[in-house]
């Protein structure tokens, strides 16, 4: 057991010494595996910060009811009464033209405009908040309320969330095509790699096969190479994404408060990051499991 | 019980070249035999059965009491350890020291560090070259270089030493120490098997001589 214990421990520090003895071709070796699964887990962690920002805009589903120009004081009331009868609505404000236009002239860049018209183009409306962020509730309550007398125009302000929606789960789609893309990449790296690491020791394979190593002693730097090379590429991977990251939300900092935002990126968490190098160190290794299965066949003198 | 034991034994190449027809012997242990005939004749061919580096194409094989023409593949890594080996072409690792490579077989089957390190020293020792153990083993001369390969096949005490022509590259003098050592190894109960084509070297020895010709044993 002691011995078995030391010859792991020797096992696994000759493949350090190993990658030590060649630098440059290491280091190489672990940007390409850094960068191949930089990529996907960078674009997982801006799908997460839109996914979170996404959820943080449709907390509100709301619609808003826009009036014919002609609209009464009688027809504005009957319109509410009904809006505040329908089912599933929380809440229900009412938008006079003249306070759109005093809100619309003070949004930046607005008020020139606002001062050179004639007459408020603006028609009366109604905020409705719904009382669950349901698309099938929103679309109900829309066609209801667009039939109703002297409503002009029905939005439902949700429908750029829903297409958000769609287009994230797309991303994310992408993210696990490219994922499973460039995972293949770092298997077939380490492969690779493992291949000239197995050539380049060939006299000493057979001359252990020859002495009386088994299969398991001859295979097992092999498999801590491929590991410890997924391992260096995934810890690349993570330095990569948090530095892209970092950058990005420094920019972020002075874009964000333009737009009245505190909007920050979230950094990845250590779950997440665990996963990524545990995937990375699991596609490492399997990468050395086909390359030995392949490679080390072929300087077997057993026949 | 003969501890090498060949019954019928042949041996065919892929391509049709039939290197062994129907070979039958037995070497008893403690034994010390050679192994002759032209080249080509089938000598390196009968040892790499002994070591299972080649499966029999018909005809059984018997290691220490074992099969080795129906071993499984898993079994035969302790079969070599029985068995030391110096083959041609068998290559010192020249990206370690001289003690390295007499430790490696010991270090391939797992044995604790300390205990390895005195029976790779004791080796050494035995074949001259103790002080040379930090020495890399590329600045060995020839016969020092098969010394270091002697060395590492008996480090780990096999019963069977299996030796394929091992004063072929070496003068008159430098063969003399080599067999001498195999002599002292046998006088052990080594049992030791030495392939060579040299006339000289097995008339000054004395001792059995299997002879092949074209495959077929004499």
């Amino acid at each position: 057991m002691r011995a078995w214990l030391q010859h792991h421990v020797l096992s696994f520090a000759q493949t350090l010494a190993r990658l030590a003895r060649s630098p440059f071709a290491t280091v190489l070796n672990v940007v390409a595996i850094g960068v191949a699964l930089a990529l996907p887990f960078g674009a997982y962690c801006l799908l997460g910060n839109l996914e979170s920002i996404s959820h943080g805009i449709s907390v509100e589903p709301q619609l808003s009811i826009f009036l014919a120009g002609d609209a009464a004081k009688a027809d504005i009331a009957a319109v509410e009464a009904r809006l505040k009868a329908a089912g599933g609505v929380r809440a229900v404000r009412f938008v006079s033209r003249e306070t759109a236009l005093v809100e619309l002239s003070r949004t930046a860049g607005m008020q020139e405009v606002v001062a050179s018209l004639r007459r408020n183009p603006l028609p009366d409306a109604f905020v409705v908040t719904l009382a669950a962020s349901d698309p099938a509730l929103a679309d109900r309550l829309e066609l209801q309320f667009k039939s109703l007398s002297k409503v002009a125009h029905v939005q439902a302000d949700s429908a750029w969330v829903r297409r958000l929606d769609a287009l994230l789960r797309l991303g994310r789609t992408a993210v696990i095509l490219l994922s499973a893309l460039l995972g293949l990449a770092l298997v077939a790296v380490t492969f690779n790699t493992i291949r000239l690491q197995i050539l380049t020791q060939r006299d000493e394979i057979e001359l252990c096969r020859l002495i009386g190593a088994t299969h398991a002693y001859i295979r097992r730097p092999f498999f801590y190479l491929g590991s410890l090379l997924g391992l260096l590429g995934g810890v690349a991977a993570l330095a990569i994404v948090l530095a892209a990251l970092e950058v990005l939300n420094r920019d972020l900092v002075q874009l964000a408060p333009l737009y009245g935002s505190d909007l920050r990126l979230r950094l990845p968490n250590p779950e997440e990051m665990l996963a990524a190098l545990a995937s990375s160190v699991v596609l490492g290794w399997l990468g050395a499991y086909l390359s030995v299965s392949r490679h080390l066949l072929g300087i077997d003198p057993i026949r | 019980m003969a501890i090498i034991s060949f019954s019928q034994v042949s041996k065919r190449y892929p391509g049709g070249f039939e290197a062994l027809k129907a070979v039958s012997f037995a070497v008893e242990p403690g034994e010390m035999l050679f192994l002759t005939g032209h080249s080509g004749a089938g000598k390196t061919t009968l040892l790499k059965l002994i070591a299972a580096i080649e499966r029999p194409n018909g005809g059984t094989v018997l290691v220490n009491g074992q099969n080795v023409s129906a071993m499984r593949a898993s079994a035969i890594p302790y079969l070599r350890r029985h068995l030391g080996l110096v083959f041609q072409g068998q290559k010192l690792l020249y990206d370690r020291s001289v003690f390295d490579n007499a430790m490696l077989p010991l270090v391939v089957t797992g044995q604790p560090y300390r205990e390895a390190a005195r029976r790779a020293r004791a080796a050494l020792d035995k074949v001259g070259l103790l002080e040379r153990e930090k020495a890399n083993p590329v600045t060995l001369s020839g016969g020092e270089q098969q010394r270091l390969c002697v060395a590492r096949a008996v480090v780990n005490r096999p019963a069977i030493l299996l030796a394929d022509e091992p004063t072929a590259s070496l003068d008159a003098a430098y063969a003399d120490e080599i067999m001498e050592m195999f002599s002292a190894f046998n006088q052990v109960g080594v049992t030791v098997l030495v392939a060579t084509h040299d006339q000289q070297l097995i008339g000054k020895w004395r001792k059995r001589v299997l002879m092949l010709y074209r495959g077929k044993l004499l």
